[in-house]
């Protein structure tokens, strides 16, 4: 089995962000980027599958500028195999990022791609659904569990509800919620031998597909900030606070 | 030109959530059609007659729809959307499944966790975990939304008298097998539409603690949430997690219980009206967010505030 692993390159977590002051997006220069986090989860994912004898090769992609080959260094420092950047300066929509990364998979004929849920930029929770309807593979998305036997794959999915239980088949598109695993530190020499593994660039352009945005952003602002509060002395001040002055209770 | 509305619903009554979206394609047409895929769906549809704003239902009832999987139903969709200017669903988890399935098949590119809707072609999304907000346009010939079900309110599901038409069940070739759905049963008001949420986070160090702030949410009609921090530990739930992987909620009253408040955490509570939080530690960010602070031991304080309460009712009845 041979399960490619998409992964982002995004601001850091832990980043607070600042809105450019013409209003014209998030800034994004130097400022950290990081893996996307629940991608890191598809890229323990994968890695596990090829540590239990499951996955024979495993190939990460991002899709990106020069710089995302950092993200990829990471997925290999984290044992993925090989990786491949689809090299843009452009922002591409959830809808030509699946485009993508369906040309790819014509290519690497992957029998398993994992991905995270959603990008903690754009929070669009798109791109697997997309590429799993456009491949006509089986969706399984946000999913916490996962066990694949042969050619059956079972998944355990994250709902509103609580969990969903699915059973299904190779070839299949999964997105990764964040208590699927806990994805591994990358140890210094796997850093160093990451530097040794194969990174193919391809020039997105050479796939002949259509990334032109369908959507175009007008403005992007800060969101309203909220009134400073009061801290309160006891819990008798809070109770009275909110029956009288609040009136939530 | 028409509207169409995705129905989220567990195939005997509507979730709120799609009476929150039926409000927001109000601000589109005012000739809205209800979407209702599922099973054995005769009475659902005869009672959704009657939400206020809709001008006809369209079901499409078969045995195969009973557990919604996204694969049976996008195509379906796909199906009737030449007829709309908009197709809207709500961004739970089941519209979060679905839509962009029919953006794949119609070559449309989705807007998601749209927050308000300034025109037909133009609309308001947060991103980076709603710490900024984006206001996107587009002129694809359908608009394809999934809706922030707390953002709008919900729409009156009395008054109205929609029309019913049905739609063939068309199969599709399905590799995936329904094996079952673990949801937990509460007496509680549901998380996402909850007047009153009562979260707990790492603080309570256990599940067994949990259990104190259930009897501080019982005692105020509230919902139960937590952090992430509180469920990745095993505390509770998933279907409890707040926050920008987890579930949005926007209620008259958040308290936040041992929270520290990561930004993650924030971008699924902070449009609650009046927000509390209840913490040891003074630094932590969610005192940043909250209108009322309360720097103590949970462990002395929950307790304390059940007590008030009991008094307060007391002194009422």
């Amino acid at each position: 089995m041979k399960v490619l692993v998409a992964v982002k390159r995004v601001v850091d977590y832990k980043v607070q962000i600042r809105v450019k002051s013409d209003n014209s997006g998030v800034e994004t220069q130097n400022v950290k980027m990081s893996v996307n986090p629940p991608d890191e989860n598809a890229i323990e994912e994968a890695v596990k599958l090829k540590e239990q004898g499951l996955a024979s090769e495993t190939v990460a992609v991002s899709i990106g500028d020069e710089k995302s080959q950092d993200v990829l260094r990471t997925s290999m420092a984290m044992g993925i195999d090989k990786s491949i950047l689809l090299k843009t300066q452009n922002t591409l929509e959830p809808l030509a990022v699946a485009k993508t990364l369906m040309k790819l998979i014509e290519k690497e004929k992957p029998d398993l791609v994992l991905m995270g849920k959603q990008a903690i930029d754009d929070d669009s929770n798109q791109t697997g659904q997309i590429l799993s309807a456009l491949l006509n593979w089986p969706q399984g998305c946000f999913i916490s569990n996962l066990k694949i036997e042969g050619n059956k794959v079972s998944i355990s999915r994250e709902i509103d509800e609580g969990i969903e239980n699915l059973e299904t088949s190779l070839p299949a598109v999964l997105t990764c919620d964040l208590r699927l695993n806990t994805p591994r530190f990358a140890s210094l020499p796997n850093i160093m031998k990451a530097k040794k593994k194969p990174l193919d660039i391809i020039d997105i352009d050479s796939l002949g597909i259509d990334t032109t945005p369908r959507i175009k952003t007008l403005k992007v602002i800060e969101p309203p900030k909220r009134k400073a509060g009061v801290m309160v002395s006891d819990v008798k001040e809070l109770v009275k606070k909110l029956k009288y002055e609040a009136k939530v209770i | 030109m028409a509207v169409l509305v995705i129905a989220e619903h567990d195939n005997s009554s509507l979730k709120s959530s799609t009476l929150n979206t039926i409000t927001a394609a109000k601000k589109l047409s005012d000739d809205i059609h209800l979407f209702i895929l599922g099973s054995n769906i005769d009475e659902l549809t005869n009672k959704s007659k009657d939400i206020h704003l809709l001008s006809k239902i369209i079901k499409c009832d078969n045995e195969k729809l009973k557990n919604f999987l996204p694969e049976l139903s996008a195509p379906l969709i796909s199906n009737l959307a030449e007829n709309y200017s908009h197709i809207l669903a709500p961004a739970s988890t089941f519209g979060k499944n679905l839509l962009p399935r029919v953006s794949a098949l119609l070559d449309i590119t989705q807007i998601s966790d749209v927050i308000d809707i300034v025109s037909n072609d133009t609309f308001v999304r947060p991103i980076y975990a709603g710490n900024a907000i984006s206001q996107v346009q587009t002129n694809q010939k359908i608009n394809l939304l999934t809706i922030r079900p707390t953002s709008f309110e919900k729409s009156e599901d009395s008054g109205g008298n929609a029309s019913i038409e049905e739609t063939p069940f068309v199969d599709t070739d399905l590799k995936t097998i329904f094996i079952n759905r673990e949801v937990s049963k509460s007496d509680r008001p549901e998380l996402g539409n909850a007047r009153i949420v009562v979260s707990g986070g790492r603080g309570l160090e256990n599940s067994d603690n949990f259990k104190l702030l259930y009897e501080l949410a019982d005692k105020l009609n509230a919902a139960v949430g937590a952090s992430r921090a509180a469920v990745d530990s095993g505390y509770i739930g998933n279907e409890y997690q707040v926050g920008q992987t987890g579930k949005m909620v926007a209620p008259e009253l958040y308290i936040a219980i041992g929270i520290s408040g990561a930004i993650q955490h924030l971008a699924g509570m902070k449009e609650s009206k009046v927000i509390v939080a209840i913490n040891k530690d003074l630094e932590a960010p969610i005192f940043n967010v909250a209108d009322y602070g309360l720097s103590s031991d949970l462990f002395q304080a929950i307790p304390e505030i059940i007590k008030e309460l009991d008094l307060l009712n007391q002194i009422e009845s």
